[in-house]
């Protein structure tokens, strides 16, 4: 009995302790709020994940016009709609990039 | 140690409803450190446990009958390995199974993922909110730590789980169903912190298939079990809690198929996200109708009067899900249209349609008793025509579909292009159908359709590979193993994904094998005399009888003869348990033909005092395949999970660009 008491009150010891630890470790944070993506962040991964798609579904696309599952009209008439995607997230996401660099050099000067 | 059991799990309470209500609190106003706390909870409430599960275990061993519950469930005579298992063959011992392993994923899922804050904290306060309902349940409600004086012995454990089987079959059924909150807490997480991209779904596809293959796997186990212990002579028998397992699998299913749709073509947002939900909430609805005694089935191995607070657990969560989607709607809709109804695509989604409409019909037949019961005061049973017409209906073009999805190009495919991929897969099909005809398979529709698709989907798969190995070898001057083997190793999900595709097409042979074309023979006999089924001819050839310390056991041996050559020994009969007193069990007898995958199954019906027995003779073709297709849907499963190093590099250049806040563990 008085073992399983020791070992609960140990038990709850840690468990307070684990629950506060972020507190414990740093009583006073200089800013505590923790980071999140902003919009321009947001737009910069929903362009990457376009990109990502695209290439991908490309090169899927190669691998089976190589295998034969694909036909050479299919081929053709799939290539070019998915080039253009690629190309179009690509040039987005340079776009975007572009403008966060000259908007953190107008914030510089 | 009961009073170490019950600290640990309220203390476990504590920590889980801090982590839900500190998590969703940090959430709302963004404070770092209170999100932290809150995570730490949850990962501490796994420790704590740890702990309840540890003196739960003990006492099983030690025989401990001071708890009620390990006398409930164990006897001085039951196996260690048995007195084990019992930790799950109660109720109180399975919420605590719940709890164990959804905060122990809980714990590692979070961990995995703390880069991704504003993802994960969201997802802290949802599963702490799941880990809340089952830890009151087991501190208020359904205590596996209730003591009384002890008794000398207890009543021992239900005879049918006193099996291998039931080993590994409910911890395996157990991960599966609280795996499935995983994907359904990061799906929440997204929406509630409206962070939609595909970061949720990177951060929950091995989740989820961790979970579905253990719940694939978790029924082949207990559909063995069946098919060996309960001894009707079959292995799914369409019961509630059989099925109760089959609906989140097959709604899993459905979503593994249309997450590749949202990866690959940004599409179907909000239907992955009902998926999700769907899965979670009929797992919760499994452990429901497991566990509340609410319909009457070979499983429900308890009756409880926890089923209330289930119900309106579930209600809570299906209320606040679909609310919670109608309010993000707004950010889940996409702008990409299907394209073409001859598009991978659009293969997938009707393979999502179909497998739903099985789901939803599954869950028909087995609510069906339940309002009716509710309504009228009589439970009107749905009987296996009804789900042996669903499953024909829908399963029949499934397999089809899992033939025709991985020929087609994603966006569109022309017909003519369509004719010659499909000519080999179709010409090998229609040949393996006129052979079946000419063999005498046309006895039986369904089964000669099943069979004639599978050959087809086979022919596709095989086809896959020769292609893709052939151009593997001419790209990289790979001699044929290599290329075989980078052929895979590069692309895991897709050919792991065909492997696991040829285990269904297993199953389904052995599935439309042994129902479709099995023979059965019922008769009674003396010693000495033979009944015919099938090619086959057994003769009675003597009763034995034996004892040990746990049950008598009487075994009738059969020898079986195929015209006049002996082709082995067969013994069937029963087990009379001494506790829990009275109980007997059927021990059928299985004669394996491993070349053929056939079993002849006997039954012993009766036992009569003068040694005269009532026999239920079963041939059953194929069935053995059913076994096989686990193993290949185990090995494709793990190809499918194993770690893809170019992927791994691929998502980390996508979210290298967003630094370090927002990365989810893949």
């Amino acid at each position: 009995m008085i073992v399983a008491l020791v070992l609960a009150a140990a038990l709850t010891v840690g468990a307070v302790v684990a629950v506060a630890l972020p507190f414990l470790k740093e009583p006073t944070a200089e800013s505590d709020r923790f980071a999140e993506p902003d919009a321009a962040s947001r737009r910069q991964l929903e362009l990457a994940e376009m990109r990502d798609r695209a290439l991908a579904t490309l090169k899927e696309l190669e691998f089976d016009h190589r295998t034969g599952k694909v036909s050479d009209e299919d081929y053709r008439a799939l290539l070019g709609p998915l080039r253009r995607d690629a190309a179009q997230a690509l040039r987005a996401i340079d776009q975007a990039a572009s403008a966060a660099a000259a908007g953190s050099a107008t914030a510089e000067t | 140690m009961p009073q170490l059991g019950r600290a640990a799990l309220v203390v476990s309470l504590a920590l889980v409803a801090y982590a839900l209500i500190a998590g969703a609190a940090a959430a709302v106003t963004r404070r770092r450190r209170l999100a932290v706390s809150a995570r730490n909870a949850l990962i501490a409430a796994f420790g704590s446990t740890v702990v309840a599960s540890t003196v739960l275990v003990v006492a099983l061993i030690r025989h401990d009958f001071a708890f009620t519950y390990v006398a409930s469930h164990t006897s001085r005579a039951l196996p260690t390995r048995y007195a084990v298992s019992a930790f799950w063959g109660g109720q109180e011992g399975s919420l605590l199974l719940w709890l164990l392993v959804l905060t122990g994923l809980g714990a590692v899922a979070v961990w995995l993922n703390r880069r991704s804050r504003d993802l994960v904290v969201w997802v802290v306060p949802v599963i702490a909110g799941v880990a809340t309902f089952f830890a009151w349940m087991l501190v208020v409600v359904a205590s596996p730590f209730a003591t009384q004086r002890a008794p000398f012995d207890g009543a021992g454990l239900n005879p049918s789980l006193q099996n291998p089987y039931m080993v590994a079959h409910p911890p395996l059924l157990y991960l599966g169903y609280v795996g499935l909150t995983i994907p359904f807490a990061f799906a929440m997480g997204a929406l509630l912190s409206g962070q939609t991209d595909e970061r949720w779904i990177v951060a929950t596809r091995r989740w989820t298939l961790i979970a579905w293959t253990a719940l694939g796997i978790g029924q082949l186990l207990g559909a063995h079990w069946a098919y060996q212990e309960v001894g009707w002579g079959g292995y799914y028998a369409w019961d509630p809690v059989e099925n109760a397992a089959l609906m989140p699998w097959l709604a899993a299913t459905a979503y593994l198929h249309s997450v590749m749709i949202q990866e690959k073509r940004g599409m179907l947002k909000i239907w992955n996200v009902i998926l999700v939900s769907l899965a979670f909430c009929l797992s919760l609805f499994g452990t429901f109708l497991t566990r509340s005694g609410i319909v009457s089935s070979i499983h429900s191995f308890t009756q409880s009067s926890i089923g209330g607070w289930f119900l309106g657990f579930i209600v809570v969560v299906v209320v606040l899900t679909i609310g919670l989607i109608f309010y993000r709607l707004p950010l889940l809709k996409t702008k990409t249209r299907l394209e073409s109804l001859v598009s991978r695509e659009a293969t997938f989604l009707y393979n999502n349609l179909l497998l739903v409409a099985l789901c939803l019909t599954i869950l028909w037949g087995v609510t069906w008793p339940i309002i009716t019961e509710a309504v009228s005061g009589e439970a009107r049973v749905v009987g296996r025509p009804y789900y042996d017409f669903f499953l024909r209906s829908f399963g029949l073009p499934l397999l089809l579909l899992m033939g025709i999805g991985p020929l087609i190009a994603w966006r569109k495919a022309s017909l003519r292009g369509l004719g010659k991929t499909f000519a080999w897969p179709a010409g090998i099909a229609v040949l393996t159908g006129v052979v079946l005809i000419v063999l005498g398979a046309g006895s039986s529709t369904p089964g000669l359709i099943a069979y004639t698709f599978s050959a087809f989907v086979l022919g596709t798969i095989g086809l896959e590979f020769v292609r893709g190995t052939r151009a593997r070898h001419s790209l990289s001057s790979e001699d044929w193993p290599r290329a075989f083997s980078s052929l895979i190793a590069r692309n895991r999900r897709r050919y792991g994904g065909y492997i696991v595709h040829a285990a269904i097409v297993l199953l389904a042979i052995g599935i439309a094998g042994s129902s479709a074309y099995q023979h059965v023979t019922d008769k009674k006999l003396a010693r000495g005399e033979s009944l015919n089924v099938g090619p086959y001819t057994l003769t009675y050839r003597a009763l034995e009888r034996s004892s040990n310390a746990n049950a008598t056991e009487v075994r009738a041996v059969l020898d079986i003869r195929r015209g006049t050559q002996l082709v082995g020994t067969v013994r069937s009969g029963k087990n009379s348990y001494t506790e829990p007193a009275g109980t007997v069990s059927n021990e059928v007898g299985i004669h394996t033909n491993y070349l053929t995958g056939e079993d002849i199954f006997v039954i012993a019906e009766t036992v009569y005092g003068n040694g005269t027995v009532s026999f239920r003779v079963l041939v059953k073709p194929l069935v053995n395949l059913i076994w096989l297709a686990g193993l290949i849907f185990l090995l494709g499963s793990l190809i499918t999970l194993w770690p893809d190093a170019r992927e791994q590099r691929r998502l980390a250049t996508r979210y290298a660009e967003l630094g370090s806040g927002a990365s989810p563990a893949r």
